[in-house]
């Protein structure tokens, strides 16, 4: 009963700071409140017991990913940021395009899953989600992606750099 | 106790919806970018749902995955947009027409 209690409460919060983000019209406002989505995820996913997504969530998601969002709004120039547009044709095609995805989103959902979901009780659920298991997992069946995901870390921290780098003046040495 | 996966899925669907319309509407290229991260991160409630649904941690694994290729996207796809402000002085996409026509 408390687990339901506490999703609707996190759910709604997760709804309003999406919101949030989509509707504020200065960037780090929206960072902010997608800062709060995030975190509000974060404790969805204890709600499904799930502590170590729950964890890597505010850590990778809330840590990491969004400071680097408001390092780079407040690296940039803040007077060139574009303004929301009044309504227009457009808008109404962006509203049309976003229902039928959300129809279609939950016409498979509803589709796919006829029979209902076999859901697990909260011990089996703990379980699964526990450090443990999840360790167990990722370090003998999926070692390999997860080495394959460390090089692909390297690879975009290096392709970071090199797009951010600022080019040297192209100069006329003939060294060769 | 039970867990009630529908719920899940139908806040990871608006959640997914909200990102959509995001991407459409913002003309700043850095919500487009946070609103792709809301995008997955909608994915991954519907992940972290049916894996602790069915008891099988691949799902759980998978969003960790999912994860660290956001964190890869998020650090090239803003030091795209530090390289493009740097050329043309703007974070509006409408501006970043080179390969349109």
């Amino acid at each position: 009963m408390t687990v339901s209690v506490l999703f609707f409460c996190l759910a709604a919060a997760a709804i309003m700071g999406a919101l949030g983000m989509l509707m504020s019209r200065n960037p780090v406002n929206s960072a902010l409140w997608l800062i709060f989505n995030l975190l509000c995820v974060a404790g969805l996913y204890l709600t499904l017991n799930a502590p170590f997504i729950a964890v890597v969530q505010v850590l990778v998601y809330a840590g990491a990913i969004m400071v680097l969002f408001l390092f780079v709004i407040m690296l940039l120039n803040l007077a060139a940021m574009p303004t929301l547009h009044d309504f227009s044709l457009r808008h109404a095609i962006v509203y049309a395009l976003a229902i039928i995805v959300l129809g279609q989103l939950a016409y498979v959902f509803s589709s796919t899953f006829k029979g209902g979901f076999p859901s697990a009780d909260l011990a089996d659920a703990a379980s699964t989600g526990s450090v443990s298991s999840i360790a167990r997992e990722l370090f003998t069946r999926y070692v390999l992606p997860l080495e394959m995901i460390g090089v692909l870390l390297l690879a975009a921290t290096i392709g970071a750099v090199i797009l951010a780098r600022r080019l040297p003046r192209r100069s006329v040495d003939n060294t060769d | 106790m039970q867990i009630e996966t529908d719920w899940y899925l139908a806040l990871s669907a608006i959640l997914f919806t909200i990102g959509v319309l995001g991407v459409l509407f913002r003309r700043n290229v850095i919500i487009v970018l946070m609103s792709v991260e809301l995008m997955l991160n909608a994915v991954n409630i519907s992940l972290v749902a049916l894996s602790q649904s069915f008891g099988d941690a691949s799902g759980q694994i998978l969003v960790f995955f999912v994860m660290s290729v956001a964190a890869a996207e998020a650090a090239v796809g803003l030091a795209i947009v530090i390289a493009l402000f740097r050329n043309k002085e703007s974070v509006n996409v409408n501006d970043f027409n080179l390969f349109k026509y």
